[in-house]
């Protein structure tokens, strides 16, 4: 073993491949409240074809490997459980190709959403992608990889969903394509019309392989955008409105927030609705339609549009908005957890009472935020805690709200997005038994030595 | 240790290490190393690790600690309350690390040179004013101006021509200067930075004592690091003085045509020094300067003012080199920046980035493609 390091220095460079305590501490943990556990090595590798090299190397000594974007999932999916070597993907940050007319974009495994962004702003003033509120230094294909949603998620479903083609290091160390790219040497599909593979790797949390190369959807970045706030008291209500909203079809993006601070928030369900357009009248065109579908609620003073303080709107329209970030503050303490069940919109009224539930009885500090998937075909919503890291106590206590909100989820009907290892476990214990051995046959059959990210999705 | 209330509330979110729009990583330790562990977030993590006992001050923690340039893109980027204390909380550790006797080297070094010589380069004092042989720059003796040089000025060999360029335009724009020559010793910056706080309050109370003492009311400096000492630390110490970078006095004279400058037709872009942008926010004067010279064609890097990518030499890393080295290193990348925009010359206000840039381009190969110089050695070309 004393060999792998050298091996690991002679595929990477001595300089990006570390056993020092330092990144072992560092790497054994995320923000998040998972235990931590040290990996045996880091390295940083810079091409897909030291990916591969890696790979092999841990094939031949049966050795974990654990892929890690920004590691800002939170919920430990980057921790190495069985120790092993974390492949920190972020020195493959190059954007290789744009497709402008094809509207797709090809990134290395290790970009981030934040250079993304900069990139289309300055290259393609006319493309965008879907980004997410995570911090800028997230990375694309761990989001993808994760199911992530965007700001184009209301109009065009999971971030994954808008994956056009990948490239993968096997477990085995082959290099490998997948979608359009592995016949033709465009990238606009990563499965219709053949068998669409996509699906052995995206959601796998890299259990299957590691991304070195995604290829992602771009859509029309219009002029201008601007943003709406409706405003409830009526939970109830909140299903029927969103169902209005969205049948409207013109709405960028839709989240709500509800969180007890400042006071003047507390109660209310806040119905963020962004909007954008090329001129004047179709952002006025736009918002007229999304006030007239709201007209009835407005009449029957359910609810209205609140004023949006031109303090407030550059806070709620930069992307990503760094705002959510700060949340983890609140405590003076660094960090916040969130459980963000995928769930039907139907279940909003339910999960924002649970929340309000379980921050009383467990005396913390809460947001809830719901992104709407598609047009009303789903949400996350994330049970979101914000914790002190020098209080323990405040911690635990988090924990165990969270675990009472994985309880939840399942019996709500939701499904868990992002899960712990422990909500991995339940959700497999849920499954269909059918559904459960494909699963299990076709993480045997990809990574029979079981190196890649162990711990999760494995069926025992 | 000071800010220990605040060092758990880093939540690893890595804005700190972005330029604002989020174009490229700008933090020029994480940029050489490449592991979290050497980006802000990583050190805040670490150090809080150091504090509860669960890793130890090793080579490797040294080099983390020590290869931060403390130049404050951190501070700009990071979205918590907190972020204007980054830079000095990892200060605040490297005391700590000082305190107790576990540093690298390099920096021990260069603390013992300061201590014994009031300088890094180990030169006698009386070297110290020679830069200014053969000009008509004067000893001070009550003039308007304390023309301060600071250790790099004044003994190395490629900053002591910018001492010279900056002192001879100072003269012909009618200034009236005096520099402390002999007299003059380190303003502490580096040493401050560094962690040994000590003797850094050692150095501020004799440049203090010795500045009233010959009645000095109006300082000018050629390093934005001096600048910095003077501006920020030493009236918390006594030292209340008018503090200027040579930049600030130049751009109004120039700009309002005091001192007729020729055309001097070249591609210019400039490099932000640290110390004198987001430290002190002072990013219009040298442009003012650059854009009032006939002829010169001032083209942005991407990473420009709040944003400029550090050259690499900032926190004593000119002096310790931890930072330095290999392709990754900050001043190398900072030479590609500036070639990316098709400039022929850095400009720069600082002697610090001077020689870090000259010895990137070296390193590159690049001398046929393009020079650094200091604003002050610009304007004398366009004077000539
Ligand atoms: C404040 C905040 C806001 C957030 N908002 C959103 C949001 O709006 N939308 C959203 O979708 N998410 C959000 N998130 C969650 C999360 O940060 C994002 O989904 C993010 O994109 C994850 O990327 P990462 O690089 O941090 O992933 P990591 O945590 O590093 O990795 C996630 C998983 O992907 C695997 N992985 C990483 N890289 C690869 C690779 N190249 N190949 C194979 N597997 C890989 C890892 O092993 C891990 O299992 C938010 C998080 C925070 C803290
Ligand atoms: S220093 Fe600030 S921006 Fe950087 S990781 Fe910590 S909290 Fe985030
Ligand atoms: S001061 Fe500069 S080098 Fe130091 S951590 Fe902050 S950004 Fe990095």
């Amino acid at each position: 073993m004393s060999n792998v390091i050298l091996s690991l220095a002679e595929i990477v460079g001595e300089n990006y491949v570390s056993s020092g305590e330092e990144e072992l501490y560092f790497y054994a943990r995320d923000p998040g409240l998972m235990p931590a556990h040290k990996p045996d090595w880091v390295v940083v590798p810079k091409t897909a074809e030291e990916v591969q090299k890696i790979v092999r190397l841990a094939k031949k000594e049966k050795i974990p490997l654990v892929p890690m974007g920004a590691g800002m999932a939170l919920t430990g999916l980057i921790i190495p459980l069985k120790g092993g070597i974390v492949v920190d993907m972020k020195r493959m940050n190059k954007i290789l190709e744009v497709n402008e007319k094809a509207r797709y974009v090809i990134v290395e495994g290790g970009t981030s959403h934040g250079s993304l962004k900069a990139y289309l702003e300055k290259n393609y003033p006319r493309l965008r992608h879907s980004i997410p509120d995570s911090p800028a230094t997230a990375t694309i294909a761990a989001n993808m990889m994760i199911h992530g949603q965007g700001r184009l998620t209301q109009q065009y479903g999971f971030n994954s969903d808008m994956v056009t083609g990948l490239e993968v290091v096997l477990p085995s160390g082959e290099i490998c394509k997948i979608g359009s790219c592995s016949i033709s040497p465009e990238w606009f599909s990563k499965g219709a019309p053949l068998p669409d593979l996509s699906g052995l790797f995206l959601g796998w949390f890299g259990a299957t392989g590691i991304i070195t190369k995604v290829a992602l959807r771009l859509y029309p970045r219009k002029k201008m955008r601007d943003v709406e706030i409706f405003v409830t008291d009526k939970e109830d209500l909140v299903p029927d409105i969103i169902y209005e909203l969205t049948h409207t079809e013109m709405a960028e993006d839709i989240v709500i927030f509800s969180q007890p601070l400042p006071l003047i928030f507390k109660d209310n369900h806040h119905i963020t609705i962004f909007i954008t357009g090329d001129t004047d009248e179709e952002l006025e065109f736009k918002r007229k339609m999304l006030w007239d579908a709201l007209d009835g609620f407005i009449k029957s003073k359910d609810g209205g549009f609140m004023w949006v303080q031109p303090a407030m709107k550059p806070i709620l329209l930069e992307m990503p908005q760094r705002s959510v970030s700060r949340f983890a503050d609140v405590k003076k303490g660094g960090g916040f957890e969130y459980s963000g069940p995928i769930i039907l919109v139907e279940r909003y009224p339910e999960c924002t009472r649970k929340i309000v539930e379980l921050s009383s009885k467990y005396d913390l500090g809460y947001s809830g935020m719901a992104r709407i998937i598609g047009r009303g075909h789903c949400m996350m919503f994330g049970f979101a805690f914000t914790f002190n890291r020098a209080d323990p106590d405040m911690m635990e206590r988090v924990r165990k709200a969270l675990h009472e909100v994985s309880n939840y989820a399942l019996t709500a009907g939701g499904v868990f997005w992002k899960p712990t290892v422990d909500e991995q476990r339940m959700a497999i214990e849920r499954m269909d038994p059918n559904t459960r051995n494909l699963l299990k046959m076709i993480k045997k059959n990809v990574d029979p030595n079981g190196i890649m990210n162990p711990g999760n999705w494995e069926v025992n | 240790m000071k800010y220990e209330d605040i060092i758990h509330r880093c939540f690893r979110c890595g804005y700190c290490k972005f330029t604002g729009d989020y174009s490229d990583f700008n933090c020029p330790s994480y940029r050489k190393f490449s592991f979290e562990t050497y980006a802000p977030g990583g050190r805040m993590w670490l150090i809080h690790a150091w504090l509860n006992d669960e890793i130890k001050n090793s080579d490797r923690f040294q080099e983390i600690l020590f290869s931060c340039a403390t130049c404050a893109n951190c501070v700009e980027h990071c979205v918590f309350t907190f972020s204007d204390d980054l830079v000095n909380i990892f200060i605040a550790a490297k005391e700590e690390m000082v305190n107790k006797g576990i540093i690298p080297p390099e920096v021990r070094d260069y603390l013992k040179s300061i201590n014994i010589s009031g300088n890094p380069y180990k030169e006698p004092a009386d070297e110290r004013g020679k830069w200014a042989d053969g000009t008509a720059i004067q000893t001070y003796d009550g003039q308007d101006y304390l023309l301060y040089i600071g250790c790099v000025g004044s003994y190395d060999e490629r900053a002591k021509k910018i001492a010279r360029a900056v002192g001879n335009i100072l003269i012909k724009a009618g200034l009236s200067i005096g520099i402390l020559g002999n007299r003059e010793q380190c303003d502490g910056n580096e040493v401050r930075a560094l962690g040994e706080t000590g003797l850094f309050q050692h150095l501020a109370e004799q440049n203090i004592a010795l500045f009233k003492e010959l009645g000095v009311k109006k300082i000018i400096t050629l390093d934005p690091h001096s600048f910095n000492s003077f501006k920020k630390d030493y009236p918390d110490l006594g030292g209340e003085f008018e503090i200027y970078h040579y930049t600030q006095i130049l751009a109004p004279l120039i700009q309002a045509k005091k001192m007729p400058l020729k055309e001097y037709k070249a591609r210019v872009t400039f490099h932000d020094p640290c110390y004198l942008g987001r430290h002190n926010e002072e990013y219009d004067a040298p442009r003012k300067i650059l854009k009032a010279i006939p002829a010169i064609e001032l083209i942005e890097m991407d990473q420009n003012r709040e944003n400029a990518f550090c050259c690499g030499g900032g926190g004593g890393n000119f002096f310790t080199d931890i930072l330095g080295g290999g392709e990754d290193s900050p001043s190398r990348i900072r030479v590609g920046q500036s070639l990316d925009t098709g400039a022929r010359i850095i400009a720069v206000a600082c002697p610090q980035c001077a020689k870090m840039l000259d010895d990137a381009i070296k390193v590159e190969e690049l001398e046929d493609k393009l020079e650094v110089l200091d604003i002050a050695e610009i304007v004398t070309r366009a004077l000539a």
